[in-house]
């Protein structure tokens, strides 16, 4: 028995017997108990393997550093990989199991690795898998493509789940004065004190408790403090860690709801991310204890001093028996004591030769000794150690367990979060928080103070820092010194032993060791951040919370510099990790993003229609009768709109009033064509252009009376066009008297098309003279009603070439009109088409969309020319005649077919000219269709000097992607009806 | 997280805002030539500081702002209206 439980130590609920499952074998703890206290207690000491070499890896901490005991909780789609077992807390029925081992952790065929060292050492894919000496076979990047696979397949540590995460998370938003982050001392001094001064304070704390590193005090009671802040009124947040500190004191938070449950209620959910906005922030994080490196210092049965007070005090666990503490500080005597008075055997070595230090002397104090190599390999058998000044004076001591101390880190993480540079304190050897002008105020241990009333001190100097920077007080204050030990600490990160081959680790959970830092350094990777990178220190998901201040001063006296030359790395949120759950939270699947419909939504698909989603919106794809295919139905629908006549809903275009006596003039800037002469009752297509030229959107705008228009625009750009006149209205032309609104929701729409539309819309109109071809023209408008006295807007537009119009009613109406035009739409064995016959209808008639208009392309590449005005100056005319945009060689708009009749392409297909089939080519198809009037497959897209270049030439559409390819013919974009006779009909 | 006090609806994240441009440009009239615009639309400074710039509350009332920026520090030191006439109104009610 290495470890025991001891019957008279520990705040654990012995009453309480929880059952879990280590690696398929069943074990008892305590509620109370985290999964490394309950396997302590149970004797494991193995409980991982390590990421490179496969050595075994037991406990080495007591928190959020932990870098050895990563292990993988629960299974199937609640399996989650990488978890603390040291901030796990116990569950009846948790089930776990140790990572990156096969079999397993106590035996693992990997552990070979460990022998093939010199093969594994810093960068060693980048060197080895670029090609393989002598000759450097397969050098480039084909091997380093074939040696990648395997490479990923034996990186990282535990795996995650590939099923659906069956969890819910949330996204909550809260407020406050002061957010405490930490509640150690002076956490809850600075608390206590804010909300005594009124403020509202919200403190938050990552255990399950609050107390901090007083949890591990034997004779602390929390639910004192407990109290004594909530009736203060301080909202606290345990289980709850702040992983990150933003812009304008905003903090994030990640709170474990149910993580600690073993059944859950289901309408809970597992995480929450909280963005809380505080007005000011209060640091108190503490301070984490560093480990120090000489060779073996991995064994399980290794841990930091201070956890195995925390063990012992907290979880009533006895870490070991025989313990040999190595020190350079006098942190570790109270703790020394406790261990010994627990029964432990102890000796402390500490490096330091001359201090004093009170003790009961119940244990033996060796001056002026360091460890130098641990002897065992599951577990410890003993512990080498030598006179620190002279490394040949060597003994050996026999030890279960060797706890470290090399020291303490402020965590000034969160304040790196924000930019904030920590400065080298050579007195206490650690860095320190630096000042910062934003309102963040660090306290306590992670302002580097050592001793509990000095903490207690800085908490209520914090707060009164905050109340002056919140212009509430002006009072004088004042924060303890730095450190607070008796003895200085004397700085000792490695003890070098050179004789032998064995690993001395600086970085626990990346196997990165001494070696590998002296390594970087021959290889001239001397800065922080390359030695962060070629080796990976610091850059395992416990960030070098341990170990990065051990490779920092490795590197500071291979370079003949101070740690504060060398510098540290930037730490980034998250402090720990955050799953990816939490970040997504509620939206994800269905509520991923807004779900757009039109009001006749459920009217289509109730008359059969197959959805589509476009941008946000739900659009009628196709209406398949019977046993229709996509094809099928496309194609009877666009052949019975030139035949007969058919309706389709276009509501979801952007539609915007545009009301004032400034609205023509407004117009005519913003369109590309002059709109100055447009009478009322008429509308008009209408291209705008972007400042630097290129083309912005289409649609059309219509003159419902002298100072009003109605615009439509294409649906994908609908929000971007409004925000557009609104800019144009609001920081430019700001004396032109327009008013904008969208009324995109307002109105559903309708186009009926064909050569029966005219006759359907009789039947449905009260006045049927309002749409004779005298009365509404081509492009003509009109404001009347449907038979019902509903009121609507008709205008005689065509999109699929054939004579057709747009109607639109206010949308509480769309149903109705939907019903009345379908009844008579029938009579005339018109159909109901969706967005795939209107695709084929407009790319037969060589209209463009979105897929032609994509933001690259001028009006003359659009074969558009015409509806640039030379009478008028607007919104991208000088810049549409800069020389780039005028090259001979632009691609321009032209049709396409397949040489062969019978054969099809895809858009995407790129275009080339005969025997030089390569790279971009000369163009590219961007829209196709079968084509039931022409009987076979059309394309629009874009060639390089356009129709009249290629005319008669045989061209090659490549498609490599779909390893395809044929030949082409370069024709006319207008493909039937050039003279638009059908439109003026 | 940047959060913009809007004259008309009050502070609200910057999630709520879409981020224009430089607010200081000065367009040239439609009919100016093409290397004005080339200046007015192409050519940015790269200001380390305060910086007025254009942001549009288009999950709000849709107004356009002048906001007063830190690239530095993100601390923002004024917001009014794009528009002088709502700058005007907005003045009146303090």
């Amino acid at each position: 028995m290495r470890t025991r439980r001891l019957d008279n130590y520990g705040k654990i609920n012995r009453n309480i017997i929880l059952s879990f499952r280590w690696d398929k074998k069943n074990y008892k703890g305590f509620e109370g108990d985290t999964l490394a206290s309950a396997l302590l207690a149970n004797n494991i000491g193995i409980v991982g393997r390590s990421f490179k070499y496969h050595r075994p890896r037991g406990i080495f901490s007591s928190g959020v550093e932990e870098s050895g005991a990563l292990v993988t909780i629960g299974s199937k789609d609640r399996k989650d990989p990488n978890v603390r077992a040291t901030t796990q807390e116990l569950y009846n029925g948790l089930e776990a199991s140790g990572q990156n081992a096969f079999p397993n952790v106590n035996f693992d065929l990997a552990g070979i690795n460990n022998y093939l060292g010199r093969f594994f050492a810093a960068g060693f894919y980048y060197k080895t898998f670029m090609g393989i000496p002598p000759f450097e076979w397969g050098r480039g990047t084909a091997i380093w493509m074939f040696f990648e696979k395997f490479i990923r397949k034996a990186a990282g540590m535990g795996s995650a789940s590939e099923l659906p995460d069956p969890d819910t998370y949330e996204h909550a938003h809260d407020f406050c004065d002061l957010i405490v982050v930490g509640s150690g001392p002076a956490g809850v001094a600075a608390a206590i004190e804010a909300a005594e001064k009124k403020l509202d304070v919200i403190l938050v704390e990552q255990d399950s408790l609050v107390g901090g590193d007083q949890l591990a005090e034997n004779n602390f009671d929390n639910s004192q403090i407990k109290n004594q802040l909530e009736n203060l009124g301080i909202k606290i947040m345990t289980r709850t860690t702040a992983f990150g500190l933003y812009d304008n004191c905003v903090v994030g938070l990640l709170e474990r709801v149910t993580d600690h449950i073993s059944a859950p209620n289901v309408n809970i959910p597992r995480q929450r991310f909280w963005t809380i906005r505080a007005k000011h922030i209060i640091v108190g994080a503490g301070a984490i204890e560093r480990h120090i490196a000489f060779n073996n210092n991995d064994i399980p049965g290794v841990m930091t001093v201070n956890a195995s007070k925390h063990y012992l005090n907290r979880y009533g666990v006895l870490t070991g028996k025989r313990i040999a503490i190595a020190t350079n500080n006098d942190s570790v005597y109270e703790t020394a004591q406790q261990l010994s008075e627990a029964g432990a055997n102890v000796t402390v070595l500490d490096s330091r030769t001359n201090f004093e230090i009170e003790t009961n002397k119940s244990f033996e104090i060796r001056k002026g000794y360091v460890p130098y190599n641990i002897n065992g390999s599951k577990k410890i058998h003993s512990l080498d150690v030598s006179k620190s000044e002279d490394m040949n004076k060597s003994e050996t001591i026999n030890c279960d367990q060797v706890l470290l101390s090399g020291g303490w880190s402020p965590a000034v993480h969160l304040l790196s979060h924000r930019g904030v540079k920590p400065k080298w304190d050579y007195n206490n050897a650690c860095f320190l928080p630096s000042d910062t002008k934003e309102n963040i105020t660090m306290v306590g241990s992670s302002r580097g103070l050592w001793n509990k009333n000095d903490c207690i001190a800085s908490g209520i100097a914090g707060t009164t820092d905050a109340l002056n920077r919140l212009g509430i007080s002006k009072t004088n204050y004042f924060f303890p010194k730095p450190g607070g030990w008796k003895n200085p600490i004397q700085p000792l990160y490695e003890v070098k032993y050179k004789k032998s081959r064995s690993k001395s680790f600086v970085d626990y959970q990346h196997d990165v060791t001494t070696d590998d830092v002296r390594l970087a350094h021959r290889e001239g990777f001397n800065s922080v951040e390359h030695l962060k990178r070629y080796t990976t220190l610091g850059m395992a998901n416990d960030q070098g919370k341990m170990g990065n201040i051990i490779g920092l001063s490795l590197m500071a006296e291979l370079l003949n510099k101070e740690i504060p030359e060398v510098g540290t790395t930037v730490f980034r949120p998250p402090y720990t990790p955050v799953s990816i759950g939490a970040l997504s939270g509620r939206n994800v699947g269905k509520h991923f993003r807004p779900l757009r419909v039109t009001p006749m939504h459920q009217w289509n698909i109730d008359h059969g229609a197959k959805m589509i989603e476009v941008g946000l919106y739900q659009r009628p794809w196709y209406y398949p009768k019977e046993n229709e295919t996509l094809s099928d139905s496309y194609i009877r629908e666009a052949s019975t709109v030139r035949k007969t006549v058919g309706i389709c809903d276009i509501t979801s275009l952007g539609k915007i009033a545009i009301q004032g006596p400034d609205s023509t003039e407004f117009l005519n800037r913003i369109y590309s064509n002059g709109f100055s002469k447009l009478q009322v009752g008429k509308a008009r297509y209408g291209i705008m252009l972007r400042d630097d030229g290129i083309v912005m959107d289409d649609g059309t705008s219509w003159r419902l009376a002298e100072n009003e228009y109605f615009m439509t625009t294409s649906t994908g750009e609908a929000a971007k066009v409004m925000s557009w006149l609104e800019e144009l209205l609001q920081t430019r032309w700001t004396d032109l008297n327009v008013n904008v609104t969208s009324v995109s929701e307002q109105w559903a729409g309708v186009s009926v098309a064909g050569p029966k539309s005219r006759e359907v819309l009789n039947n449905c109109v009260d006045d049927s003279l309002v749409i004779t071809n005298n009365n509404l023209p081509f492009m003509g408008v009109t404001s009347t009603f449907l038979k019902g006295n509903i009121p609507c807007r008709i205008a005689r537009i065509s999109f699929s070439g054939e004579l057709a119009f747009e109607v639109y009613v206010k949308s509480d109406f769309a149903n109705t009109m939907m019903d009345l035009l379908w009844e008579n739409t029938k009579k005339y064995d018109g159909c109901l088409y969706g967005l795939e016959a209107l695709g084929a209808l407009r790319v037969e008639k060589g209209h463009v969309t979105a897929a032609e208009l994509d933001g690259r392309v001028t009006i003359d590449d659009a074969g558009l020319s015409k509806m640039a005005s030379t009478k008028k100056s607007y919104i991208g005319s000088a810049m549409r005649k800069r020389g780039v945009l005028k090259n001979n060689d632009r691609e321009i708009l032209v049709g396409f077919f397949p040489t062969n009749l019978k054969e099809t392409f895809n858009a995407g297909t790129i275009v080339c000219e005969k025997n030089n089939i390569k790279g971009q080519g000369i163009g590219r198809i961007t829209s196709v269709t079968y084509s039931p009037e022409l009987g076979h497959w059309i394309g629009l897209g874009f060639v390089k000097g356009g129709l009249d270049k290629w005319k008669d030439t045989n061209l090659v559409g490549a498609d490599p992607v779909r390893n395809k390819q044929m030949n082409l013919k370069v024709v006319s974009p207008h493909m039937i009806d050039p003279k638009g006779e059908r439109m003026y009909a | 997280m940047i959060r913009i006090n809007c004259p008309y609806c009050g502070e609200r994240d910057h999630s709520e805002f879409s981020y224009g441009g430089d607010a200081t440009i000065n367009y040239p009239s439609l009919d100016a030539s093409e290397k004005e615009w080339t200046e007015a639309i192409f050519f940015r400074k790269n200001i380390k500081g305060f910086q007025f710039e254009t942001w549009h509350h288009s999950n709000g009332c849709r107004m356009w702002l002048v906001v007063e920026r830190s690239t530095v520090t993100h601390e923002i030191k004024s917001v009014k209206p794009c528009h002088p006439d709502l700058q005007k109104v907005v003045e009146n009610n303090k």
